[in-house]
């Protein structure tokens, strides 16, 4: 038996002194983390609101300053002045373009591989692994491998500058199959034995029990598919010349010239700022499900 | 792994699985197919033959310095991306798994960049290192660093660097938060109570456990360098200066659509499919073995 | 070896309060058994001790030294975890030597210490495994021997046993007895089982909504339970509680079933007329087949259990009344006299508090 020695109050103190450490540490850390992340949105944000001589002098601001609304119409109606070099597309018209391409993505891939997933889980016919495994291999063939045969094709087909040709290609998708599959295989098989006993067909218990089943996978995959889709960058920017199909993404950085001087850097930072929005907001509104799409489809 | 009660018939799952099984041969197999075998041709001159020349594309390509260039661009590239991202994102990580106030505020402004476009994220960093108009280029500048990545290869390197990395960073974090929070906490505190402080804590058992999510990553990560930094790289630098970002990726497109190289393109194209199935295999096969559990 | 001293613990999460303050004196050697059904704060009290829980206020003494807002590094314990909480990608025998390392002990005296808690343990020829090669009990005894080789001060148990199955429970419950007895270490053993509690404990601390119920040996306990809750819990069938009031000065109690009858043990204070409930153990109600002083018991479920049989019926006004019977008896729907005998009651204030009988019963 002993008492507590000034020892062991010192060591009282040198604990809690630690542990405050600690938490100061993890918000110092995740604050500075926080900033890096915000810091090119904040200058991209502010830059949107001032006028092009401001930027293009180089001074660049910190705070907000009064051209935001001049910008942000010339942006949204025009696509910048025309007395510089810009492409000269609206950018409402690139949004709409992106807002279909991805929409279009999305539910394209959510629906041919609930189908595709749905006939491998649940029926047994002959070729159903080589099916299976044609699929999975597709994984392995990112449309960056493939780009100049795959745009060949494109061209055969006279399916270019088309929202066809934007979306039809990056419809067929292994990952959402794989998790569609993942997901049917937990559904109990009493589901399907209670199906066949009340004598529901495959179609029938598909749209009554795996589609109702799945709507939180449907939500979350959608959200990831959404964000992969709008993010396209080299598949449009090769099939489409047409500027009535220009996606916002590639639009924005066809914005940026060369000769630096000419550049409508508001104009730019506006469009930037736009062209990030819709992605963002879906991550931010959706963050539940989106992290359970990215986990669950990744692994 | 499969179901035992399954329903009949052979004509309706097919149908099912058509509109995949034709996008995937048209869009995916046609086009691999069509790279294998145009690796083999070569188009003379004036583009109006294809002759049969054997491994000759693959050995000119082996042999071509611009081509070696950028494997060796690629390996700086992808390593540098892959392992800043990885360590910002574990630290991150850790830091946002400890019971503090405002956590799930932090997390979910450290998320958010997954969101924004490669192109995009490229664009962002571009506004801040420019040499003329970007605060940060301007400042370097200013206090005697000449910077210019327009110029100067290496900087051109570092900031696509910077610009692909600081959107992975988001990702791994998630998946790291994932992999933290999937450790029992009574395994926290066993090594607690055994006597061990949080440094020593992470090293002997936070780290070893998170193995798995982090070998995982790994690959993930060295597939995002490899394939979707096309846009950091087109938006930012172009390949340039010189060839000093061109990329495994960035000189497919390069010598496909710009220089019209049609056999060089397709032998590129096999050698990135060798690799992508390469990654693929290894990460499957240690998915399989699960590290340690 | 060491006391455990907690004076006056309170936690609160958020607005809950938890624990409304607990004191406890541990003996040097001894082992207190926690019991209590889950959300009564048994668990957050083992880990304000482990210091894996800050209190709201009150102390935690080891040996007399306090503790209070010490990291478990620096609190010379070892504890058990429910889930065993072994560290996956070590082997047993790194598992075991993993604090040893920490404090830096020589290899050799490493390798002696784990050595004889694994041969202590049966676990030698397990030394190179990993834990997901191990069965349940195999993990159970690693557990065990990472808090042996400690030689802590204090041993933490929390419901070790309860992921085991009922064969093996037995057979741990006993080991762990053995093992404590044994090595002579303090220990504090949280559990929501009373065959544990009762098994185990040198004392026992019964735990109801954030308050110590009562801190006895097990079988004062079970005998003379401090109020209607740790009666409840503690038995199995649990105790009968039968709605009366206090009559004849505070000598009897008329039972609401009907007969007015006198305690055995003395008066109880308080006015005729005021409620009381009486508690009698499923196994003190008595068979009596003469009808001398009996009550009929409408039998409603026979559960014939081979030794003996538990009879659930109803005793007039509607009362329900578990008895254990050491004979094969009754039929559902047959009528059965059985006697409450005074001297096996409990008798509780409506507040649910024993009153005990007045030392002297005034003239």
């Amino acid at each position: 038996m002993r008492d507590t020695t000034a020892e062991d109050l010192a060591l009282a103190r040198a604990t809690e002194r630690r542990q405050a450490r600690s938490r100061w540490l993890a918000h110092a850390v995740l604050g500075l983390g926080v900033l890096v992340f915000a810091f090119p949105i904040w200058i991209t944000l502010v830059g949107s609101t001032h006028d092009v001589n401001t930027i293009g002098r180089g001074d660049v601001p910190l705070w907000f300053g009064g051209e935001a609304v001049a910008n942000y119409v010339s942006a949204w109606l025009t696509g910048g002045a025309q007395t510089r070099t810009t492409l000269g597309v609206p950018v409402w018209l690139m949004l709409w373009n992106s807002l279909n391409m991805a929409v279009l993505i999305a539910v394209g891939k959510i629906a041919i591989s609930l189908l595709s997933a749905y006939a491998v889980v649940f029926f047994s016919f002959p070729g159903r692994m080589v099916c299976f495994w044609l699929i999975f291999i597709t994984l392995m063939l990112p449309v960056e491998v493939r780009i100049i045969p795959t745009f060949e094709v494109m061209v055969n087909l006279q399916l270019t500058n088309s929202m066809a040709g934007l979306v039809i290609p990056l419809v067929a998708s292994a990952t959402a199959t794989l998790l569609f599959r993942q997901f049917f295989l937990t559904i109990p098989d009493e589901y399907v034995e209670a199906a066949k006993i009340d004598g529901a067909g495959p179609l029938r218990f598909f749209k009554d029990v795996v589609l109702p089943l799945s709507v939180t996978n449907i939500a979350a995959l959608f959200v990831i598919l959404f964000i992969y889709g709008w993010n396209q960058y080299l598949w449009p920017l090769l099939i489409v010349s047409d500027k009535d199909l220009e996606t916002v993404v590639v639009g924005m950085t066809k914005m940026i010239g060369s000769g630096d001087q000419q550049n409508e850097w508001n104009v730019i930072m506006a469009t930037a700022v736009l062209a990030m929005l819709p992605p963002v907001a879906v991550v931010i509104l959706m963050q539940r499900w989106f992290v359970k799409g990215l986990t669950e489809t990744e692994k | 792994m499969r179901k035992k009660v399954i329903f009949n018939g052979v004509a309706l799952p097919y149908l099912l699985l058509l509109p995949q099984l034709v996008i995937t041969a048209v869009f995916f197999f046609w086009p691999a197919g069509q790279a294998i075998y145009g690796s083999f041709l070569r188009e003379d001159a004036f583009g109006l033959s294809r002759d049969f020349v054997g491994l000759e594309n693959f050995a000119d390509i082996l042999s071509d310095p611009n081509y070696l260039g950028a494997v060796w661009n690629t390996v700086i590239f992808s390593s540098a991306v892959a392992f800043s991202a990885l360590g910002v994102a574990i630290f991150l990580a850790v830091q946002a798994d400890k019971a503090i106030r405002g956590s799930g505020a932090y997390k979910t402004l450290l998320i958010w960049p997954y969101a924004v476009a490669p192109a995009v994220a490229a664009v962002l960093w571009l506004f801040l290192f420019h040499p003329q108009i970007g605060l940060l280029g301007r400042f370097l500048n200013g206090i005697g660093i000449p910077w210019d990545y327009k110029v100067n290869g290496n900087q051109a390197m570092l900031l696509v660097i910077i610009a692909a990395a600081w959107k992975q960073v988001s990702y791994n974090f998630i998946f790291f938060l994932a992999g933290l929070q999937s450790i029992p906490r009574s395994v926290l505190e066993a090594a607690a109570i055994d006597g061990a402080r949080p440094t020593r804590r992470f090293w002997t058992v936070i780290f070893p456990l998170l193995a798995p999510t982090s070998f995982f990553l790994l690959v993930v990560n060295i597939v995002y360098a490899f394939f979707d930094t096309f846009g950091t790289i087109h938006a930012l630098t172009q390949g340039g200066p010189g060839q000093a970002t061109t990329t495994l990726i960035y000189k497919v497109y390069v010598d496909g659509v710009q220089n019209l190289n049609f056999g060089a393109s397709a032998a590129q194209s096999v050698v990135l499919m060798a690799i992508v199935i390469a990654l693929t295999a290894v990460q499957f096969r240690f998915i399989e073995r699960k590290v340690h559990y | 070896m060491a006391t455990l001293t907690l004076s006056a613990v309170k936690k609160q999460f958020g607005a809950t309060q938890v624990l409304h303050g607990i004191d406890l004196d541990v003996a040097d050697g001894e082992m207190i058994v926690v019991v209590g059904a889950s959300g009564c704060g048994k668990s957050t009290l083992l880990r304000i001790v482990a210091g894996l829980e800050t209190p709201s206020s009150g102390a935690v003494l080891i040996d007399g030294r306090d503790v209070t807002r010490l990291e478990p590094a620096d609190r010379d314990i070892a504890m058990v975890f429910q889930n065993y909480a072994l560290y996956p990608h070590m082997s047993v025998f790194d598992n075991m030597a993993y604090g040893l390392r920490i404090r830096g002990m020589p290899t050799a005296e490493i390798r002696r210490r784990v050595g004889e808690a694994a041969e202590m343990l049966e676990i030698s020829q397990l030394l190179d495994r990993k834990p997901r090669q191990l069965s349940g009990g195999q993990r159970q005894r690693v557990a065990m021997g990472r808090a042996v080789v400690r030689e802590p001060k204090l041993f933490l148990f929390d419901e070790p046993l309860s992921n085991l199955d009922a064969k093996l429970r037995v057979q741990m419950r006993a080991e762990i007895r053995r093992l404590q007895k044994r090595l002579g270490v303090t220990s504090l053993f949280v559990t929501h089982d009373q065959v544990e509690a009762m098994t185990l404990g040198d004392r026992l601390v019964v735990m109801h909504q954030g308050r110590a119920a009562q801190v006895a040996s097990p079988m004062e306990v079970w005998g003379t339970p401090a109020d209607t809750y740790v009666a409840g819990f503690i038995g199995s069938p649990a105790m009968n509680f039968l709605a009366a009031s206090i009559s004849d000065a505070g000598r009897s109690a008329s039972l609401k079933a009907g007969p007015t009858l006198p305690f055995a043990d003395g008066a109880r204070a308080g006015a005729d007329g005021s409620t009381i409930t009486i508690g009698i153990r499923p196994e003190h109600v008595e068979h009596r087949p003469d009808g001398a002083d009996a009550l009929p018991l409408a039998v409603e479920l026979v559960e014939p259990l081979g030794s003996e049989t538990v009879i659930h019926g109803r005793l007039p006004g509607g009362e329900s009344l578990v008895a254990r019977l050491p004979i094969a008896a009754g039929h559902i729907g047959e009528t059965l006299p059985v006697r409450l005998p005074p001297e096996a009651w409990h008798v509780f204030s409506a507040e649910g508090v024993r009153l005990p009988a007045r030392a002297a019963v005034p003239a």
